[in-house]
């Protein structure tokens, strides 16, 4: 299960940076388009929201639908102003929800 | 885990037991009227302006599910002027809805990368809000080569 998700994150960063941050989270992303060999569509299984918190704030958001391929990858940037610890959520439609923290140091 | 030989014996067995490996397309496929609907939707029927969006596809590609785009808006990301959200809707899919950013002024950059499906060729609209509420639309094109590409 821990595999499921990657994050990366730059261990240190200067004061008022903007660093990169590159998730992905390993789901088949069902679209709900693609039909079974017996004509059945394989019903949909999305995850629907991604979201990115730092110190306790949350400063990014991401819906996902049915274009977004599997194993959804996001690479975005955030400021850091201070040392602090990322939070990062993706809940799917199902209820199951997936985290991961990661820890920046500013120097 | 998969390794790589395993895949692809799957992938052997699926195509000889007669999988149409383009069988993942369905049969509705939005229009353009459809995806500038959903675009009017989700940007609350602001009029577009163009410009100030950069979209990077490539231009030619056979993986239709792997698309990478990187959508780049030209904003300096201040409290006064920011990126509130940024739409993606590709006209010629099933559902042409694909995915919304929500940034804010802590992100610094309003650059986002993803990867999406395109199932066929087709022009991707990218809707930019910025904060004062006026809305900017950018449009980048990919052509897709070899049906719905590779392995389910």
């Amino acid at each position: 299960m821990n595999e499921r998700v990657h994050v990366k994150v730059p261990r240190t960063a200067k004061q008022g940076e903007v660093i990169r941050v590159m998730t992905k989270l390993n789901h088949p992303m069902e679209s709900g388009w693609r039909r079974r060999q017996d004509g059945e569509i394989v019903p949909k299984d999305l995850i629907g929201e991604f979201s990115c918190e730092f110190g306790g704030a949350e400063v990014f958001k991401a819906e996902f639908d049915s274009g977004t391929s599997g194993n959804p990858y996001l690479s975005f940037f955030v400021r850091v102003n201070n040392s602090g610890r990322f939070r990062f959520i993706w809940s799917g439609q199902n209820g199951e929800r997936y985290y991961k923290e990661a820890e920046i140091e500013v120097i | 885990m998969l390794n790589r030989r395993q895949l692809l014996l799957i992938c052997g067995a699926w195509a000889a037991a007669g999988f149409p490996l383009g069988g993942l397309v369905g049969s509705a496929q939005a229009g353009p009227r459809d995806a500038k609907k959903r675009l009017a939707e989700l940007t609350g029927g602001v009029k577009p302006q163009k410009g100030r969006i950069s979209i990077t596809l490539p231009k030619v590609t056979d993986q239709g599910r792997f698309v990478p785009i990187r959508i780049s808006v030209d904003s300096p990301m201040n409290e006064q002027d920011y990126v509130r959200a940024i739409h993606v809707v590709a006209e010629r899919n099933p559902t042409p809805e694909v995915a919304s950013f929500h940034l804010s002024p802590a992100n610094g950059k309003a650059q986002v990368s993803t990867r999406i499906r395109l199932l066929k060729t087709q022009v991707v609209v990218v809707a930019a809000e910025m904060s004062d509420g006026s809305v900017y639309l950018g449009k980048g094109r990919s052509k897709i080569t070899g049906g719905a590409g590779g392995c389910g």
